[in-house]
C-alpha cells in the first residue's frame, strides 16, 4: 500500500490562525521535508547563476584594469570611499536584520519577523538613497559618464570614460539588484502579515534572506574594486 | 491499493475525480479551456505547448532557410557591359533583387544577411536550446521519475512565458528589419552596424531574456531528479534520458549566467557607448568572443546532450536489450558537461596567441572521447538486439550515422593547423549542421515518433512516418554533404556570391534543402492524420520499460498515475522482463513489491 501522506493537506484557509494551519503542502512532493529540501536546493541552485553573473563582470573589470591601470587608478581616486564605506555599513547592518528575520520565523516569533523585514527594506532603500543622490547626481553633474557620455575635464588617462563605464556598469547591476531585493521584501512583509510563516514554513524567507546575502557579499567585493585599490 | 487522488479526496476539500481524467480532456467551453491551457501548471500541457511552439519556430527558421539556399542558386554578380561606350549595370543572380526587395548590390547583399542571420537566431535560440529540454523533457521527466509534477510547477509555467516574451522580442526585431550581425554577435559590428536603432538591441535582448527561461528549466529539472524519484529509483536506476537531461540542466544552469552578463554589457555598449569592446576607447572586441563561446561552446552540448539522451532511449527500446555500458553512457554525459567549459577557445583560433590555441586545440581532442563512449556503446548495443526497424529506430540509426559525421570534422576542425585553412569557411557550416541538425533535430524528430502514442494517445502512421524518414535523411545529406567539400576548397560563409567552381554544390545543396522540406511536410500531415484519425494508442505500443510507459495511461492522467509508481525493475532489464503488449487501460506491471524484485510477465503474444 502506497499512498502520498496527507498529514498538511486538509484544513481550511483561515487568516486568523497559527501560521502551520493555513500552511498546505504542494501536493507533488512525497513529504513536507522534501519539498522542503527542494526549495532550498532550488534556492541555492539560483544563487550560483547570480554568483557566475557577477563572476563575469569581476573578470571583466579585472581584464580592463590589466589593459589599462593607470586610467583605473586615477578614477578610482574620484570615487569618495567614504560613501562606498558608509554603504558596505548599511548592507552589512541589512544583512544582519535579515538574518533575524529568518531566525524569527524559525522561533515563530511573527512581531519580530514583520520588524526585521521591514529594517531590511529600510535599508535597501538607504542604501539606493546614498547611491543616488550623493554618488550618482554629482558624477552625472561632473560629466563622470559612461564612455562616449563622458565629459569629465579633468583627466589624466584618454581610457578614463572606459572606467566610467565599468564603474556605471558594476554598479548599476548591482543596483537592480537591490532593488529586485526590495520587491521581494515587500512581497515577504505581506506575507509575514498574513502569518504565512513559521517554525516549519520558512523558505521563501530564507531564500530572499540568501539572495539578499549574495547582494551585499557582491558589493563587499565591489566596494574595494572600485574605491579602494589603488 | 489506494490511490493518490482516493486519499486526497476530501482531505483537500475539493473533488479531485476530474484528474482521473486524461489531461488533454477539454473544459466545458473552448474558452474555459483556452484559460485552462494558458494558466496550467501540468508540466505536459507545458511540454506540449512548448512542442508546439518550437515547431513553429522552426518553420519559420526552415523558411528564412530556404530563403538563403534560394538565393545561392545562382552566385549575385554585378554585371557591367558596355555597348557603344554606353554602361549599363545590373545584378545578377538575386532573387531578392529580382522579386524588388533590393535596390542594388549593397541591399541585396544586405538582405542576405538579414536572412540568415535571422536563420541562424531562430534556430540557436528559439529552436534548438529549448527544443528537447522544454519539450519532450517537460512531458517525460516527471512521468519517467514515477513523479506528480516538476519540482516548482509554477515555475515551470513562468519559464514558459518568458520564453515567448523572448521571443517576441526577436520576432518584433525581424519585423521592423530585421539585424545582419550573425547570430554570433561579434563585436564592434554588433555595436556599430544600425546605429541609433532599437533592432539590434532587441535582437540582443531576445537572447537575453531566453537565457532566463533556459536557466529555470535547467533549475527545475536538477531539483526534481533531486527530490521527486519514485520510490525504490536509486541513481542508477534512472532512464538514461533523465540523465542526458540532468547534465543539461547543468550546462543550463552554469553557462547560461556569463552570456547574461555579456549579453547585457553588449546592450549597455550600444545603449551608452560604455566602450569595454571598443578599441578607441581601449576595449577589446575579442574578450567579447571569449566571453560569448564561453556560453556558447558549452551550449552546443546543451544542445546535443537532449538528442543524445533520446537516442538511449530509441536504441534500448527497439532493440529490446539493455543499453551497453549504463554507467559509462551515464557519466559520459557529465563528463561532456564539464570539459564543455574549457575548449571554447576552438572558436578563436584565427584570433588568440599561438600558446593559448595550441593547449585548446589539445583540450578540444578530449571533448570528442565521451561523445565516442556514447555512440561505441550504443552500436554495441545494436550488437544481437531484436532491432525493429520502426520510425524511431531508423532515426536513432540515421543519428549514429550523421552525427558521427559530425563528431568527426569536429576533430578536423580542433587540429590547429587545419583550422586555420578551414576557419570561417562551409566547412564549418556542414560541421555544425551536421551535430546539430542530424544529431540533434534528428533525434527529436526520431524522439517525437517515439512518445507521439503517449503525448496524444493516437498512433501514427508507419508507412508515411518511414518515408518522411528516408526523404529527411537523404535531403539532410544532398544539402549539407557538398558543404564539406565547397568549404575545403575555400568558400567562405556569410557571402551571397561565389566563384562559378562552386556552383553545382550549392546547387546540389539547395536542390537537397527542397527535398528536406518535402520530409518535413511528410512528418507534418501524418501528424496531422494521426491527431484527426489515428488509432487509439494502447499505453505501451512498444512494449517499453520505462514508467511512463508500463504506468501511466496514454495519453497519461493529469495526476499521471493512478498509483504511485513503484520500482521493481531496471528500466532496460528486457533480458528478465517482458511487458504484453498491452490494449487501453491495461497495464501488465502493476507495482506490487518494494524494493528491486524482478516480475517476470509472459509476453501477450
Ligand atoms: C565532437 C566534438 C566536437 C568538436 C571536436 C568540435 C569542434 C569544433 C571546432 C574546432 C569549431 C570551430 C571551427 C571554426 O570556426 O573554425 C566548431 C564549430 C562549431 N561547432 Fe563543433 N565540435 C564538436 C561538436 C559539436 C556539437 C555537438 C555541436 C552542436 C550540437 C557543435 C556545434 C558547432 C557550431 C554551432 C560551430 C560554429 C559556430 C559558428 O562559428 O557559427 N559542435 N566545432
Ligand atoms: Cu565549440
Amino acid at each position: 500500500m502506497t499512498s502520498f501522506p496527507v498529514e498538511n493537506s486538509g484544513l481550511g484557509a483561515a487568516a486568523d490562525r497559527p501560521y502551520h494551519e493555513t500552511y498546505r503542502q504542494a501536493e507533488h512532493f512525497r513529504t513536507q521535508a522534501d519539498e522542503f529540501d527542494a526549495v532550498k536546493l532550488g534556492v541555492w541552485l539560483f544563487l550560483a547563476t547570480e554568483i557566475l553573473l557577477f563572476s563575469g563582470l569581476f573578470v571583466f573589470y579585472g581584464i580592463m584594469r590589466m589593459l589599462h591601470p593607470e586610467a583605473f587608478i586615477h578614477g578610482s581616486s574620484l570615487l569618495d570611499w567614504r560613501w562606498g564605506l558608509l554603504n558596505t555599513l548599511v548592507l552589512l547592518y541589512s544583512s544582519y536584520t535579515v538574518a533575524s528575520a529568518v531566525r524569527c520565523a524559525q522561533v515563530g516569533d511573527q512581531k519580530g519577523l514583520q520588524r526585521n523585514i521591514l529594517i531590511t527594506f529600510v535599508m535597501g532603500l538607504l542604501f539606493l538613497v546614498i547611491k543616488f543622490v550623493f554618488e550618482y547626481a554629482p558624477k552625472y553633474a561632473e560629466g563622470k559618464l559612461p564612455g562616449f557620455w563622458y565629459s569629465y575635464p579633468n583627466w589624466e588617462s584618454p581610457y578614463e570614460p572606459l572606467w566610467w563605464g565599468m564603474y556605471w556598469g558594476a554598479t548599476g547591476v548591482h543596483a537592480s539588484h537591490v532593488i529586485i531585493g526590495m520587491g521581494l521584501f515587500v512581497w515577504l512583509y505581506i506575507r509575514a502579515r498574513k502569518l504565512h510563516f513559521g517554525p516549519k514554513h520558512y523558505n521563501a524567507v530564507e531564500g530572499v534572506g540568501l539572495y539578499w546575502h549574495i547582494v551585499d557579499v557582491v558589493w563587499i567585493f565591489l566596494f574595494p574594486m572600485l574605491y579602494l585599490i589603488h | 491499493m489506494a490511490s493518490i487522488s482516493g486519499t486526497n479526496v476530501g482531505a483537500h476539500g475539493h473533488d479531485h475525480a476530474h484528474h482521473d481524467e486524461p489531461y488533454l480532456t477539454p473544459k466545458s467551453s473552448l474558452w474555459a479551456t483556452i484559460i485552462d491551457w494558458a494558466t496550467t501548471i501540468d508540466h505536459k500541457k507545458i511540454g506540449v505547448m512548448y512542442l508546439v511552439a518550437v515547431l513553429f519556430m522552426f518553420f519559420l527558421g526552415g523558411v528564412a532557410a530556404l530563403a538563403v539556399r534560394v538565393e545561392l542558386l545562382e552566385p549575385t554578380r554585378t554585371v557591367t557591359t558596355t555597348v557603344n561606350g554606353e554602361t549599363t549595370v545590373q545584378i545578377t543572380g538575386s532573387v531578392m533583387h529580382s522579386v524588388g526587395m533590393a535596390t542594388d548590390m549593397a541591399s541585396a547583399g544586405d538582405w542576405y544577411n538579414k536572412i540568415f542571420t535571422l536563420h541562424g537566431l531562430i534556430m540557436v535560440f528559439l529552436v534548438i536550446v529549448p527544443s528537447i529540454p522544454a519539450s519532450l523533457g517537460n512531458f517525460l521527466m516527471p512521468l519517467m521519475l514515477g513523479a506528480k509534477d516538476v519540482a516548482f510547477p509554477k515555475l515551470n509555467l513562468a519559464s514558459w512565458y518568458i520564453y515567448l516574451f523572448g521571443s517576441f522580442f526577436a520576432i518584433a526585431s525581424a519585423v521592423v528589419g530585421g539585424v545582419d550581425t550573425g547570430w554570433t554577435f561579434y563585436t564592434p559590428y554588433s555595436t556599430i552596424t544600425d546605429a541609433g536603432h532599437w533592432k539590434v538591441v532587441f535582437m540582443i535582448l531576445a537572447a537575453f531574456i531566453l537565457g532566463f527561461s533556459s536557466i529555470l528549466t535547467g533549475l527545475n529539472f536538477i531539483v526534481t531528479v533531486h527530490k521527486l524519484r519514485a520510490p525504490g529509483m536509486g541513481w542508477f536506476d534512472m532512464p538514461l534520458f533523465v540523465w542526458g537531461m540532468y547534465g543539461t540542466s547543468l550546462i543550463q544552469v552554469l553557462a547560461t549566467p556569463v552570456i547574461g552578463i555579456t549579453l547585457l554589457l553588449l546592450i549597455f555598449e550600444r545603449l551608452f557607448h560604455i566602450g569595454i569592446f571598443d578599441p578607441r576607447m581601449g576595449g577589446d572586441p575579442v574578450l567579447f568572443q571569449h566571453f560569448f563561446w564561453f556560453y556558447s561552446h558549452p551550449v552546443v552540448y546543451v544542445m546535443i546532450l537532449p538528442g543524445m539522451a533520446i537516442m538511449s532511449e530509441l536504441i534500448a527500446v527497439f532493440c529490446r536489450k539493455k543499453v551497453f555500458g549504463y554507467r559509462a553512457v551515464a557519466f559520459s554525459s557529465l563528463a561532456i558537461a564539464a570539459i564543455a567549459f574549457v575548449v571554447w577557445g576552438h572558436h578563436l583560433f584565427t584570433s588568440q596567441g599561438e600558446v593559448a590555441a595550441a593547449v585548446f586545440s589539445a583540450l578540444t581532442f578530449l571533448v570528442a572521447l565521451p561523445s565516442a563512449v556514447k555512440v561505441f556503446n550504443w552500436v554495441a548495443t545494436l550488437y544481437k538486439g531484436s532491432i525493429d526497424l520502426k520510425t524511431p529506430m531508423w532515426y536513432a540509426l540515421g543519428f549514429l550515422f550523421l552525427f558521427s559525421i559530425g563528431g568527426l570534422t569536429g576533430l578536423f576542425l580542433g587540429a590547429l593547423s587545419v583550422d586555420l585553412h578551414l576557419h570561417d569557411t562551409y566547412f564549418v557550416v556542414a560541421h555544425f549542421h551536421y551535430v546539430m541538425m542530424g544529431g540533434t533535430i534528428i533525434a527529436f524528430i526520431g524522439g517525437i515518433h517515439m512518445w507521439w502514442p503517449k503525448m496524444f494517445g493516437k498512433m501514427y502512421n508507419e508507412f508515411w512516418g518511414q518515408t518522411g524518414f528516408w526523404l529527411v535523411f537523404i535531403g539532410f545529406n544532398l544539402t549539407f554533404f557538398p558543404q564539406f567539400i565547397m568549404g575545403v576548397h575555400g568558400m567562405p560563409r556569410r557571402y551571397a556570391s561565389y566563384v562559378d567552381e562552386f556552383l553545382i554544390y550549392h546547387q546540389l545543396s539547395t536542390v537537397g534543402s527542397w527535398v528536406l522540406l518535402l520530409g518535413f511536410l511528410v512528418h507534418f500531415f501524418n501528424f496531422v492524420h494521426s491527431l484527426a484519425a489515428g488509432p487509439k494508442a494502447p499505453p505501451n505500443p512498444w512494449g517499453a520499460l520505462t514508467l511512463e510507459w508500463t504506468d501511466a495511461a496514454s495519453p497519461p492522467i493529469t495526476h499521471n498515475f493512478h498509483h504511485e509508481p513503484v520500482v521493481t525493475h531496471g528500466p532496460y532489464d528486457y533480458d528478465d522482463v517482458v511487458p504484453a503488449q498491452t490494449k487501453p487501460g491495461e497495464f501488465p506491471l502493476p507495482p506490487k513489491a518494494e524494493g528491486r524484485t524482478v516480475h517476470v510477465v509472459k509476453a501477450g503474444h
